[in-house]
Order: structure tokens, then sequence, then C-alpha cells
């Protein structure tokens, strides 16, 4: 499983890279692949109102309704109906993207089990409402998804009579049947956003929509894949006659050929063992995570930013327990918490230049402690020679760091970037630690933890709490989100920014110690 | 990469994502059925007949508590359905069809589907759903010509008397 994952994370970052090149972070479609799914979904209930304008039920009315969308009204109702159709199909280009690339990023077990499983009942509703719709235009493609999917219905057994025997003979159906499937096509969307809704419940501020520009990108193109090709019909359906060749939508009805080979059954059986599959895998094997965040109530004012940084609803504010003079106090919810840190980097109280026995913040890391990050800190500062001597600050899963260690750079890797609370870049600067701090981690846009690089950028512009103090010199600092596969850039941009770093009139009267051998990379491990 | 050429790239994506979309929307085809063959679908849904009823010696009922001491022992589940379909003389399905349903009580069922060339051909159903040892309760012989791509349904219905061709 983790080879299987971890080729697929290679194969994202290379796609990832290439694209980087061409798109601005938050154009950057793989950066929002579960907002881009929302976003078609958008279009296809848009759409999808607009054409039940044009829609009548019936044997022959709905075929020729549908018809008359692309023939009569082709400018309107027409592309209206090819973006209801290629949105649907986009829907689920986007999900099948998301559904991978999130199994690369090992963003499936743990604490987020829950979006993982909910995703997978997306993926039944996203099908069974694709594949209702399709029946409704009652052609000849409409006429297989008919017959195929009563096999398949049938083949659960449940069912006295066997459905498919509707389909036997043109007059064996009736006008009542497109009635229940509009009703289906209208209900199992319906429950479908309720799901994608429940899918979100346990992230912070959820992307739902993409950015502005993104999406009316991708509309744009939409639009004209509408106008190039539009969605038409297959020749009417006539249940008289066995379908010969068919043109097949691949999305939905992709793994309908495969009855041939194995049968409804068969096929039946291979979706319920995927479908297992993909649920169990949060449990093949479980996440080994470390321990969630802890609340050091004698140093928490239930100032309640932790309760807004946490990306994942893991932080709740609750009544005060301990007496002392505050309303409210900071709650992990260990069930929730995926140990990223975040927390400890806006809680106010998290700073290294505490005294050394009362190190302690208001919520950290059992294992990576406010006194640890401290420690760390001041280990990369070791030994650090010259008069360009930069710390680097990274996470575990962007870019590597390992290449950077020598005796001008020391490093520090933390669980997520975001972690770092900005008084520690004004520890390392003040206290001529180093001459330059660069951050660093994921690629922007694609924070593992969703939100780490932007809290750490807002935090040092000043836009979020805890900010960085105004006397640090921000060109003392380079901010720079490569990705996984950034080590060049990451190289190239710190030789650039050591060579432009303005001389430290502090430094120059410190005499520093002379180089020693000291570890490559201060990390938490 | 300059603007323009960025711009350029950035299009050259989204429509590389839309032919991709717009390509297996509809390709590519399928062929879910010979075009130069035509279907013979056997398909009905028919319930067997109930076995016979077993008059209880007085052990049996003397063995029963005494509220359900009925005399005569009626299983609740049906009988199986035996079909055959011939074409042309030759066998084309047998099949001893179990009762459905969890107590073997609901109908036995058959929906399948059989290629055969177009043409003129005799077919031959039988259906067995009593408790007779040999020979069928129903039994129809027709004489069809058939087209390619035809749909030819064989139903079974008691009411209208057995087979039924469509």
């Amino acid at each position: 499983m983790d080879l299987l994952r971890r080729t697929l994370r290679t194969g994202f970052a290379q796609v990832e890279a290439l694209l980087d090149r061409v798109f601005p972070p938050t154009w950057q479609p793989l950066y929002h692949l579960g907002a881009l799914a929302f976003f078609c979904l958008w279009i296809v209930f848009v759409s999808g109102l607009y054409v039940y304008a044009f829609f009548d039920t019936g044997t022959v009315d709905a075929f020729e309704s549908v018809q008359n969308m692309s023939t009569s009204y082709w400018y309107h109702a027409g592309v209206m109906r090819s973006l209801h159709r290629y949105a649907s199909d986009g829907m689920v280009l986007f999900m099948a993207a998301h559904l991978l690339r999130e199994f690369s990023l090992d963003r499936y077990r743990g604490a987020r089990w829950f979006t993982w499983v909910t995703g997978v009942v997306i993926i039944w509703l996203v099908y069974v409402s694709g594949i209702t719709g399709y029946w409704l235009v009652w052609d000849e493609l409409a006429q297989f998804v008919a017959i195929r999917t009563s096999e398949l219905v049938d083949a659960i057994g449940i069912f006295g009579e066997p459905i498919a025997r509707n389909f036997l003979t043109p007059g064996s159906l009736d006008d009542r049947f497109f009635s229940l499937m509009l009703f289906l096509h209208i209900a199992i969307p319906l429950i479908l956003l309720m799901v994608m809704w429940i899918h979100l419940q346990r992230l912070t501020r959820p992307e739902i929509n993409p950015p502005r520009g993104l999406a009316i990108a991708m509309l744009a193109a939409f639009v004209a894949l509408a106008l190039v090709m539009p969605a038409t019909s297959q020749a009417p359906a006539d249940l008289g006659r066995v379908l010969g060749r068919i043109g097949l939508d691949w999305y939905y009805l992709g793994t309908y050929p495969l009855a041939d080979l194995i049968g409804p059954r068969g096929l039946l059986g291979l979706l319920g063992v995927i479908t297992v599959i993909l649920l169990a895998l949060p449990v093949m094997p479980p996440m080994r995570r470390p321990p969630a965040a802890t609340v050091n109530l004698e140093f928490c004012n239930g100032c309640e930013r932790c309760v807004h940084d946490c990306p994942y609803e893991a932080v709740k504010l609750v009544p005060r327990t301990d007496g002392l003079p505050f309303e409210h106090e900071a709650r992990v919810d260990p069930a929730l918490c995926v140990s990223c840190g975040i927390c400890t980097g806006a809680c106010p109280t998290a700073t290294p230049f505490r005294q050394r026995g009362r190190m302690i913040a208001g919520i950290e890391l059992p294992h990576l402690a406010l006194k640890d990050l401290r420690a760390l800190t001041d280990k990369a500062a070791e030994g650090l020679a010259g008069d360009r001597r930069i710390i680097a600050i990274g996470c575990d899963h962007g870019v590597g760091l390992e290449g950077l260690g020598d005796q001008a750079v020391g490093v520090v890797r933390l669980p997520c970037t975001g972690m770092l609370p900005p008084s520690f870049i004004d520890y390392i600067l003040s206290r001529d630690l180093a001459d330059g701090v660069v951050l660093t981690g994921c690629a922007e846009e694609a924070c593992q933890n969703r939100n780490g690089i932007a809290w750490t950028e807002a935090r040092i512009e000043g836009g979020r709490d805890p900010h960085l103090r105004q006397r640090v010199p921000r060109e003392r600092i380079l901010r720079i989100w490569p990705g996984k596969t950034g080590e060049k850039a990451l190289a190239r941009a710190i030789e650039a920014f050591r060579a432009d770093l303005p001389d430290q009139p502090s430094a120059k009267a410190v005499k520093r110690p002379a180089a020693q051998p000291r570890p490559v990379v201060a990390d938490h491990e | 990469m300059n603007k323009p050429l960025k711009w350029l790239a950035q299009g050259l994506v989204l429509a590389l994502i839309m032919v991709m979309i717009g390509f297996l929307a509809n390709r590519p085809a399928y062929t879910n059925f010979p075009e130069d063959q035509a279907m013979i679908r056997l398909s009905f849904s028919h319930g067997g007949g109930r076995p016979d009823c077993h008059r209880r010696t007085p052990e049996e009922l003397a063995a029963l508590p005494p509220n359900m001491r009925a005399p005569m022992d009626c299983p609740r589940g049906r009988l199986p359905v035996l079909v055959e379909l011939d074409l042309d003389g030759g066998p084309l399905f047998h099949a001893l069809l179990p009762p459905g349903g969890l107590h073997g009580d609901g109908p036995s069922r058959v929906h399948q589907g059989f290629a055969v060339p177009p043409g003129t051909h005799t077919i031959t159903a039988r259906l067995r759903d009593s408790g007779r040892t040999d020979g069928f309760d129903y039994e129809r012989e027709v004489t069809l010509d058939v087209a390619p791509r035809q749909n030819l349904v064989i139903d079974f219905k008691t009411d209208a008397g057995g087979f039924i061709v469509h």
C-alpha cells in the first residue's frame, strides 16, 4: 500500500511541478480538485433546472423533447443540455483525480477516515444520479442503460419480479416510469448534495468553490466544449430491437461492458468488493499517528486563536473547568487531531522568549512541545559560520531539506511549517542565531494540512494573530513554497537570498564561534 | 515563461481537460451485440405448483403442541419449474429453475438471451410446473422469420395459456 501511495505521489508531484510552471498557485487545477468537482455539481444543478423546463415525460415525448432542445433551441437549451452532460462527466473526472490525490497524500487515514468514507458514499451517489439521467433521454444509450442497470439490480436477488422484464418489449414500458425516473434524478442529486455537506463536516473553512478565476476559466471551457461538441441523442430507443454498436459515456458506464465477461452478478460482486476495499482503506493499515495536541490550562486563557486556525475542527472552546478567571478554555478532540501543530503556531503563549522553567505553551504537541521547538532551533543554529547564516524551517511533507544543511544553513523540520509561532523568527534574528530565516514546505495552495502556508504568510504579513513583530526585518525572511519536487528551486532561492541579505548591524559586534561539527538537520523525530 | 506564453499554456491545459471529457463522454463506441445476429430472450417469472399436502398420522399430531395440530401438513414452498427451449430441433436451453424467496415460496425466474443467426427458425418451448415426473405441462412450437438485431421475446403467462411470443 505504501509503495502504491508513494508511486502515485511521485506521479502527482511531477504533474503538479509541470502545472506550477504554467498556472499561478491559486489557479492550479490539481490543488482544487474537490472544489472543481463541487463547481461541476453547481453547473449540473443550474443547467438541469433549465433543461427541466423543456423536458416532457413519456416513452415518445421524452426523446422528442430532449431532441428538440438540441435542434430547435440549440443556442440555449442545447448548450445547457451539453453543459449538464459534460459537467456531470467533469465531476466524475475531478472526483476520481481528487480521490487518487488524497490517497497519494495519505490524507485518508487517522482523523481523516470520516471524510474518506463519506467520499466513497458520494461516488455511488454521483453514479446513480448520472445513470438515472441517461435513462431519461430514452435513446439507444438509455435503452442500454435501462437494460443493463435493471439486470444489475436483479442480480441482487431481492425483487420478486425481475425489473429487466419492464424493458422486454415496446409495450411493456409506460409513461409513469419516466415520472419515477425523473423523481429519482432530482431526489438522488439532492441527497448527494447533503452527503457532500457531511463530507466537509470535519474541515474548517472547506473550499467549496474554486478560486474565481479558475471557476470562470473552467466554465468558459465547458461552454466552448458544449458549442464545439454538442451533446446529442442517439437513435430513439426501440425495445423490439437489440442494440448493436452504441456510443458509451465511459465516465459513468465504463464498468457496464464488464458484465459481458463476468455477468451481472459478477459485476455487482466486483463493484461491491471495490467499495469494501475503498471503505476499508483507512485501516489498511491504520495510521500510526503521533499523539494529539494537548492543552496546558495554566497557560491557556481561551483566546480562541487555536480554534480558528485548526484546519480540522479538532479544537473547541468549552467553559472553563479549572477556576481560573477566564470564560473559556480550549479542548482538543484527539479523534479529529492530525498532530500538525498549527495550533501551537497560533498560540500567543508559544514564544521562545519565555523563561526556561516556564517554556510551556497553552497548546502544544506532547512529542514536540515548545521547549523542544526552541531546542531544535538552537540546535540548528549551533556552529553556523560566516556572515550569511541561514536557518531554514520546513515541513515533513514538502520540499526535502536534507540537502541544505551545511556550515551556513541550519535546518529545522516540523510536522507543518504552520506550527512555527512567528515569535521564533524574531528569536532567531534578534538573538543573532542566524542572519536570515527561510520558511518553506509544501507547494502554495497545496499544504498537506490545508492552511499551514496561508496562516504562516498571514502571521508574517500581520493579517492574522499572532503576528510577527514589526521590529523583525522582513528582508531577512524568505518565504518560498516550491512543493515536493522543488529542491533545486529552493537551493537557488536560498543562494540568491543569502547573496542579497543586508549586513546584520548587530551581528558585527558579536563574536561568532568557530565552525564546529553540527547536525545537518534538526528535526522532531 | 512570459505571461502570454503562460496564458497560452493555461488554455492548452484546460482544452486538454475538455477534450478528455468530451471524448470519453461518447467514444470509443461499444458493440453491445453483434449487428448480424438476432436475439431470442426467454424471460418469465412463474410460480411452480405446491407440493401435495400430507395427512398427519395420530403420532405426528400428538408430537405437536395442541394449538398446532392441523390434520393436513401443506408445505409452504413451491416446486421448481423445469423449462426447455429448442431451436430448430436442437437444445438451446434447459434448466430446473428453483423457486425464489427465502422460504422457496416465490416464483421461479429466468431472464436469459441467446444470440441466433437471422432467418427462419422453429422454436419449441416446454415447461413443467407440477409434481409430475415426466412430460411437460405446457408446450408451444412456433416457426418464425427472425431479422438481424430483432429482439424476440418468449414469455410465459398461465392466464394467457402458456408461452407467448413477442
